[in-house]
């Protein structure tokens, strides 16, 4: 059961942000890999992410997300650095030359990898079969543009009670598995 | 006392451009991504964003001088243009970018070239203003510009 009320709604928010407290610590920032080919909106998501308290990585194409991610095809050394370079959110613009944030998404949800990752593909244009093919191909979450605080509010309030299953599933713990519905 | 007298012209020039149309919803997102880390954030995004549009109207001009017009390339460019606009809540330039992808969509050449003569004066209207606002708000200091329209 789902309470609508604005007291209920701020109430779940403040525990998230407690929950974000007692999780946040070096290890454990959200790390996103944003790609948009906009200058502007690079400059706008990474500031909304920073302050959302995410460690961000802005990219201007898919191509070189996929190099960030090391799913280009160049051979590479494998080591600790990797680690660092852990993806937990990938969030994309949809219209991008050379490679579309859908194609993008194909290519992240192929990789063994990389296929857990959630996407979120972010479009200036609301059009109902791009949100489903999107969706259907995967994607996390489908934004329209221009991005607002609340929306990255939204996603990370996701990530945050994703970790938090995910714990409480490791621990095997009686944790009452209640929805956490936005 | 001469510093209030600025802060509270600033109050209203920001004020009357949301009021006249020119701003919407999302230059107040981008105000309150500021802060005192951050004291010019927006000043920056809507530099950066008159930097990078000059590029895309260039590029539109040119492409609208061509003898046999390339629809779609076109509104490629005002798809860019629409976003970086509508990234600063640009309102009235944002609605004039829509007209102009309708006029190419509907391969109406004459409409498109006369949308554009529209949307640059928008665009060259709304740039002055704001640097006017950015510069009235760097002579008044950092203090809080942000009080909400009702």
């Amino acid at each position: 059961m789902s309470r609508n009320s604005v007291a209920s709604m701020r109430w779940r928010s403040e525990m998230i942000d407690d929950m974000i407290l007692s999780l946040s610590g070096d290890q454990d920032d959200v790390h996103v890999l944003a790609v948009d080919d906009s200058l502007v909106d690079r400059k706008v998501i990474e500031r909304l992410l920073k302050i959302s308290s995410c460690k961000v990585t802005a990219v201007d194409s898919g191509i070189r997300a996929l190099e960030f991610l090391g799913l280009d095809g160049e051979k590479r050394t494998s080591g600790d650095g990797l680690d660092s370079l852990k993806v937990d959110l990938i969030i994309t613009d949809y219209c991008m030359p050379e490679m579309t944030g859908y194609e993008l998404l194909k290519k992240i949800k192929q990789s063994s990898t990389f296929r857990e990752i959630p996407v979120v593909i972010m479009s200036s244009e609301n059009i109902m079969a791009r949100i489903d093919r999107c969706l259907e191909e995967g994607a996390e979450d489908f934004i329209v543009k221009p991005v607002k605080l609340s929306d990255v509010k939204r996603i990370r309030d996701y990530m945050a009670t994703r970790d938090i299953r995910a714990r409480k599933d490791e621990e095997g713990s009686n944790f009452n598995k209640r929805e956490v519905t936005p | 006392m001469e510093r209030s007298h600025l802060h509270r012209q600033l109050v209203l020039a920001r004020q009357t451009l949301f009021d006249q149309g020119y701003l919407d919803e999302q230059f107040i997102q981008l105000e309150e991504l500021q802060d005192d880390a951050n004291p010019n954030f927006v000043e920056e995004v809507v530099t950066l964003h008159y930097r990078d549009s000059a590029r895309l109207i260039y590029n539109i001009e040119q492409a609208l001088e061509k003898t046999a017009l390339d629809f779609n390339k076109l509104d490629s460019y005002m798809h860019q243009f629409k976003g970086s606009s509508s990234s600063i809540g640009a309102k009235k330039v944002k609605a004039e970018c829509t007209l102009f992808r309708e006029y190419c969509r509907a391969g109406n050449g004459e409409g498109c070239m006369r949308s554009f003569q529209q949307l640059k004066k928008e665009y060259a209207t709304l740039k002055r203003k704001l640097e006017a606002y950015f510069q009235l708000a760097r002579q008044v200091g950092p203090i809080d510009t942000a009080s909400r329209p009702k």
